[in-house]
């Protein structure tokens, strides 16, 4: 089926020499910080984790948004999402590729990688979040294909990938949650000491992941004989719809919790985040953008007449996907560190070197999903004429 | 074609379970020869010991100057780099300047607003303000940091000291997000340019890995005090909190003792007399 990927257009060519050049140039500021270490980037000895670590947590919220398509198809035999099933399934492989290589670009020490296969630690909550990431990019790279390969030879797929299916639904479930356990199983960070946070995680998962996948179906639409079909975006739209609205809702919840409790370690992060702390409001327009962008969202998603609008529904799906990233990237990281500890305001920024870091590993993941969703796409136009 | 592919499985599956059974066939010739020649553990008979391992600082005693030589004696005895100086330009030719928000530290001076936030009090006793505090790793009996790291690196020792392994850490600095003190600090950079003088009782560190103080891990099994101690002019007394004999309990017995952040658990190992 691979030899799909190497049968192009001029464009798909250019596309694709376009992302490596990214990942070219982004391998050479990487060899820097292979060489000298962190000291590249603008995290500190107050904020140790910064933009890698920020873009991991919203890529597995990407992966885990594919679930969404598999469950109302696979368990409730909604056919609108057949066409688009399998998109939403390499959707998080190309995702969850990108959360491992965030990673590893995270840490300070990458060659001693597998210390954690060698020292499996149950009590670590990383440990955990390494078994359940690749179970879940092994899971949906496997029934990606099998799914693909079975639909090419117009054949049912193999009866053993059903049992994967099905377990793969906890499994998405599991990424994002023992992702929000990272964070909020440590005394001191008030911020993330919250039992909403995995949920609020999914709920944003939700709203981001489909968000993306409506955004790439139009690009599918434009750009192959494809079509995934309208009615199947409209479906997406709603979920995406009811996600922010949670999103948004368990977001609330805690500025209640935090502000009506008074309590100082708790009430100074998110202070920090939309009000500035002793001078320093680095992130203050940021998560206001954040706010209005998801509420402009609701807003577009929640009355009929935009959500059904073809022209506009693209635009809320950019709103909200910016909007998601700046609340769970930016704001989440960040707003968890400072103030540190010891109530010191150190702000984070990232260097330009961190950001070309981190776009060459979106490109990695774009170059991936770019060669799956044609292997899918192709396959489905084959089979359709 | 298939053949090849089935034997080809076959034998990476073989590989697979050897690499996987290697440690076990290690651990069993372990025991089977090397317990009998050598002893599992090897203590000199000047070292100290203790069931739990807790420091007392005396902050009554404690002046701007003591506090000043002790952070020195620990950056000296345990090669902690300081980005205050100057690197040898022969030597270390280009370096780029060090980033003072990146900087190392095992022990070091904060106000009672910093060290305690908690604890906050606006009418807080004129002579807590100016007072320095010493802060550093707590050992806590509950180490989050020993909870969240991922290969085990850090770890807590019977004795209740929590050590790292500096070659076994990957870096991810879990524990630094999981330390309620901020007692942890990351190497971003190579610190070996920025020792003024390597210790060599002492490794220094890679860059890429963690670090934070070990209560002089090192200097105890030689019968030696930790450096703090040695500087502190009777200011930090460290000992053992289990022995009811030993001199940090008769302090904490006489005297009134806080530790930080004590409402979350963690139980520090570090007593502030105030």
């Amino acid at each position: 089926m691979l030899e799909i990927a190497i049968k192009g257009s001029k464009k798909y060519w250019i596309w694709l020499g376009a992302l490596l050049t990214v990942m070219a140039v982004a391998f050479a500021v990487y060899i820097d910080q292979f060489v000298n270490g962190l000291m590249i980037t603008g995290m500190s000895r107050d904020v140790s984790w910064g933009f890698y670590i920020a873009n991991f947590t919203f890529l597995v919220g990407v992966a885990a948004g594919g679930v969404m398509v598999v469950i109302p198809y696979y368990l409730h035999d909604y056919e609108k999402f057949h066409r688009i099933t399998i998109l939403g399934e390499f959707l998080a492989v190309a995702s969850l590729i990108m959360c491992l290589m965030f990673i590893v670009a995270d840490l300070g020490q990458p060659t001693r990688m597998l210390n954690v296969l060698l020292y499996p630690t149950p009590n670590s909550m990383l440990f955990w979040d390494m078994c359940v990431l690749n179970g879940y990019l092994f899971l949906n790279i496997v029934i990606g294909w099998k799914v693909l390969e079975a639909e090419r030879n117009q054949v049912r797929p193999p009866d053993w990938t059903k049992p994967l299916i099905y377990i793969s639904i906890p499994f998405a479930i599991g990424i994002h949650t023992v992702t929000a356990y990272l964070y909020c199983g440590l005394p001191g960070r008030g911020f993330w000491m919250t039992a909403i946070l995995a949920p609020r995680f999914l709920a944003s998962a939700f709203a981001a992941g489909p968000a993306f996948l409506i955004l790439l179906c139009y690009i599918v639409k434009r750009f192959t004989k494809f079509d995934p079909g309208w009615e199947a975006i409209q479906t997406l739209s709603k979920i995406v719809c009811y996600a922010l609205i949670a999103n948004v809702f368990f977001f609330l919840c805690e500025v209640f919790v935090v502000f009506y409790s008074k309590i100082p370690g708790h009430m100074s992060h998110i202070q920090y985040l939309f009000f500035g702390l002793y001078g320093h409001g680095a992130l203050v327009p940021w998560m206001w953008t954040s706010m209005i962008l998801m509420f402009t969202g609701i807003g577009l998603l929640i009355v009929p007449k935009f959500r059904n609008n073809e022209t506009i529904l693209p635009f809320t799906c950019i709103l909200i996907f910016i909007g998601t990233w700046i609340d769970k990237s930016l704001g989440m990281i960040s707003g968890g560190f400072v103030p540190s500890p010891l109530h010191h305001v150190t702000e984070y920024v990232p260097t330009f070197q961190e950001v070309l870091i981190s776009l060459g590993v979106l490109a990695t993941g774009l170059l991936i999903l770019t060669v799956l969703f044609k292997l899918a796409t192709t396959v489905k136009e084959e089979v359709r004429g | 074609m298939i053949h090849s592919r089935r034997s080809f499985i076959k034998a990476a599956g073989v590989s697979v379970l050897a690499i996987g059974a290697a440690p076990a066939i290690k651990a069993v010739a372990a025991s089977g020869s090397g317990a009998a020649s050598l002893p599992s553990k090897t203590r000199r008979p000047e070292a100290f010991s203790a069931k739990r391992w807790g420091m007392a600082i005396d902050c009554r005693r404690m002046n701007g100057d003591i506090a000043g030589n002790i952070v020195k004696a620990c950056r000296k005895a345990n090669n902690v780099p300081d980005f205050s100086h100057k690197p040898d330009e022969d030597k270390y030719p280009g370096l780029r300047p060090p980033k003072k928000d990146q900087e190392l530290k095992w022990i070091w001076e904060e106000s009672y607003h910093h060290a305690f936030p908690e604890m906050e009090d606006e009418f807080l006793a004129d002579k807590f303000k100016s007072m320095p505090f010493l802060v550093t790793c707590n050992h806590c009996k509950n180490a989050p940091c020993v909870q969240a790291c991922p290969t085990r690196a850090t770890f807590k020792r019977e004795d209740g000291v929590v050590m790292m392994d500096f070659h076994r850490c990957i870096g991810c600095r879990f524990c630094m997000a999981a330390c309620p003190f901020g007692a942890r600090s990351f190497n971003f950079r190579d610190p070996k340019p920025f020792i003024p003088e390597i210790n060599p009782d002492f490794p220094t560190r890679s860059k890429g890995v963690v670090e934070k103080c070990n209560l002089c891990a090192g200097r105890l099994a030689k019968g030696l005090q930790p450096a703090c101690v040695e500087a502190s002019e009777g200011t930090i007394v460290v000992g053992d909190l289990e022995d009811p004999g030993s001199e940090i309990r008769a302090l904490l017995k006489e005297n009134y003792a806080i530790r930080r952040k004590q409402e979350l658990g963690t139980e520090p190992s570090v007593y502030y007399i105030m």
